[in-house]
């Protein structure tokens, strides 16, 4: 009996904690990224944003959300329900399952596996599946072409992704994420792979579906692209699992190239700081930087987008990988075996 | 082994879609996105216009024109109060000529304010409109100080405008002009220059010179085509012969050029309002024939012959003598003209109606053949379409 407690429950337990003091800090965030998202594009259109419910607004993520929780869930005649409810089901749970493997801060991270970045990659791979069926199962002509566009477009700009990663492991020599960081003390990566770090800012936001690249929901030409159907929690569930996905995709650019929790210089006032916090602040710098794009530009066409994935970012990152990898070895700067 | 077969996608682009622009409803035959046919349909927002005006007196007949093309409702009422004037013989005194001429172009300025920024937001782009909807609500301010409304004025009337402008408010123009000029260069940074923009607008709805003629063009479709054709030039109303301003031309005659063409024309709009301005003569603001416009009130307090025209105005109206015209004026949108038959009673015998966007928006399909789907969003912005006029 002491062994199963000691072996199997209480590890268990404090796996759940682990994933409980991660979850709940995210939800929070995802909530309060849709009050930031609104409250900074609002001072770029001139407007004010959220100010009514609670101080300065800060209570509308909860309103809007006890919203949608209340609303009836309507389920199209058309549609398949088994997988029109799955779909932002599938899309909710990948958007979480992937902060397994992000390290925070030193040593604080649920899953501190040794094939990290892969297990991101193929988690993120997978978030495609909840749109696809989303369009699908919708059985609606505007969900069907957004559920496509949007299948080809993480296709595309997963693969130009993987190429700016590799650069970053050749870098490193792990693919543990905690080892990435690691590597980074004396340099940050977004210095010497300054352009896969810009390569790899524009990949995540299509990859997220963001602005300009938000075809798959582009408001204008298809409604609501793959969620036109959807309302109340299958709709939230959606909505979270994009901003949780945006949140995974800054933090994972913060943790590739702007060296994770450490500070920006190693000196007395900056390592007073807590790592936690230094990832906190870059990763909403880089959060920033989404909602800054998202009032800025246009959107692209779908074979303008296609053709920036495979004509213009492919090649680049690709050559990039070329480029580092001989340089690598003919200064002898490769990361010593693990 | 079994034949390829390849299907069209058909699929209803509205009438409750974000970017139509009201009630378009369009049937699009896809081949996956690019679009292979596009089928206009209207009639969503018939109201009947035209048949109610032949039971309207000219007076009451006037605020419909508000209601056509609602984004510049002042240019509608000038069409109407022109064809009215002509059937009557007569001609609105000089300072109602340059209010009116201020007035068209303000109401241009708005229009396009309107149009380019909703069509940016069309092809994406959501912060130029929140922009434009400030400077644009300011210029509504200046219709209300006029009028009294800040939409449906019922401003121009024939022989005139309805009153004159209130004091102070000529300097208010002035503040709102550089207010709209500064509003220009900054839509132009987000705009103009962003490649993605000129990605998703050059060379698409693409028309020549010859083409935008057959199809019926106007306005700044029709000049970005390449076609230096503009009504306050070619046959000048009101006060714009006095006036000093350039008519800005395309080249290419795509979504491009019609939104560059527009930009220019704001310019130029702002150009003419200051001279306007300038030139503002004094005088009365509408003809000193009481059988057409009513009488001051205070007069009407002492003399009985103006109580009776008041009376007569405002139940019988005022008899036309039996004619017909074709009057146009320039519009934001184009050629918008009314042609007018009276049989010499206080009521038109007919009125029909010729709106820019009904010529525009049977080009769609020619337009948008072998585009993609987003493509049609941005062409159907850069035609400017406003059902109110189309379906009258």
């Amino acid at each position: 009996m002491a062994e199963f407690w000691t072996d199997f429950l209480w590890p268990l337990i404090l796996i759940l904690v682990k994933i409980l003091a991660f979850i709940l800090p995210l939800l929070l965030a995802v909530a309060y990224l849709t009050y930031a998202e609104r409250k900074v594009i609002a001072a770029m259109h001139l407007r004010k944003g959220p100010n009514v419910v609670g101080p300065f607004g800060l209570l509308q993520p909860m309103a809007d959300g006890l919203k949608l929780f209340i609303k009836e869930t309507v389920v199209p005649t058309g549609a398949n329900p088994v997988v029109f409810l799955m779909a932002p089901v599938v899309t909710f749970t990948l958007a979480l399952v992937g902060w397994a493997v992000i390290p925070v801060s030193e040593g604080w991270v649920v899953a501190d596996i040794n094939v990290g970045i892969l297990y991101l990659f193929a988690v993120s791979s997978l978030g495609i599946y909840g749109i696809i069926m989303a369009g699908w199962a919708s059985n609606s002509k505007y969900a069907f072409l957004g559920g496509l566009r949007s299948a080809a477009q993480m296709v595309s700009y997963e693969v130009s992704i993987g190429f700016i990663i590799v650069t970053v492991l050749l870098s490193a020599g792990s693919l543990n994420l905690s080892q990435i960081v690691r590597a980074q003390s004396g340099l940050w990566y977004c210095i010497p792979h300054f352009p896969m770090f810009v390569l790899f800012l524009i990949s995540a936001l299509a990859e997220t579906n963001r602005t300009p690249f938000d075809l798959p929901e582009a408001e204008s030409e298809l409604v609501g692209g793959y969620n036109t159907e959807y309302s109340a929690m299958t709709f939230a569930m959606f909505f979270l699992g994009e901003y949780a996905n945006m949140i995974l995709m800054s933090s994972l650019c913060v943790i590739l190239f702007l060296g994770g929790w450490l500070p920006p210089i190693a000196v007395a006032p900056f390592t007073w700081i807590p790592g936690v916090i230094w990832f906190a602040l870059k990763v909403s710098a880089v959060l920033f930087f989404y909602l800054w794009a998202r009032a800025t530009l246009p959107r692209y066409r779908y074979d303008q987008l296609m053709r920036l994935g495979w004509k213009v970012f492919l090649p680049m990152s690709l050559g990039w990988v070329v480029i580092t990898a001989v340089a690598l070895h003919l200064f002898g700067w490769l990361p010593p075996r693990a | 082994m079994a034949e390829t077969r390849s299907e069209t996608f058909t699929m209803n682009f509205g009438p409750q879609h974000p970017a139509t622009h009201g009630v378009l409803r369009l049937v699009l035959d896809l081949s996956g996105e690019v679009v292979e046919r596009a089928d206009p349909h209207i009639g969503l927002l018939h109201r009947g216009t035209e048949k109610l005006i032949e039971y309207k007196t000219y007076m009451q007949a006037l605020p419909y024109f508000d209601r056509l093309d609602y984004t510049s409702p002042m240019s509608e009422e000038h069409g109407f109060a022109l064809a009215v004037e002509k059937l009557l013989g007569i001609e609105a005194p000089p300072r109602a000529q340059y209010i009116r001429a201020m007035y068209a172009e303000i109401t241009r300025v708005l229009n396009h304010i309107l149009n380019l920024t909703s069509y940016a937001m069309d092809v994406g782009a959501m912060t130029p409109i929140l922009w434009g909807f400030e400077i644009r609500e300011r210029g509504m301010e200046l219709y209300e100080r006029a009028s009294g409304a800040r939409m449906h004025a019922n401003y121009f009337r024939p022989g005139g405008v309805a009153c004159d402008l209130p004091a102070g408010l000529t300097d208010r123009i002035a503040v709102w002009c550089d207010e709209a000029s500064a509003f220009i260069v900054d839509m132009e940074r987000m705009l103009t220059g962003n490649r993605i923009f000129r990605q998703r607008t050059v060379d698409i709805g693409v028309i020549d010179e010859e083409d935008a003629i057959a199809w019926g063009f106007s306005g700044p479709c029709l000049r970005a085509s390449g076609v230096p054709w503009d009504l306050r030039k070619a046959q000048p109303y009101d006060c714009y012969a006095d006036l000093d301003f350039d008519i800005p031309v395309g080249k290419n005659g795509d979504c491009f050029d019609r939104y560059l063409v527009r930009v220019e024309e704001m310019r130029q709009s702002i150009r003419i309002i200051r001279q306007c301005l300038q030139k503002l003569p004094g005088g009365p603001v509408k003809v000193d024939d009481h059988k057409i416009s009513p009488p001051p009130r205070a007069e009407m307090k002492r003399s009985m012959e103006a109580l009776i025209h008041h009376f007569k105005l405002f139940t019988e109206g005022y008899h036309v003598p039996a004619g017909e015209t074709y009057s146009a004026v320039e519009a934001p949108k184009g050629e918008f003209a009314v042609y007018l038959i009276s049989d010499g009673t206080n009521r038109p015998y007919r009125c029909h109606i010729r709106s820019p966007g009904f010529a525009h928006l049977q080009a769609t399909d020619k337009l948008s053949k072998g585009h993609m789907l987003a493509d049609m969003t941005a062409i159907i912005g850069s035609l400017d379409i406003v059902f109110g006029e189309i379906d009258r």
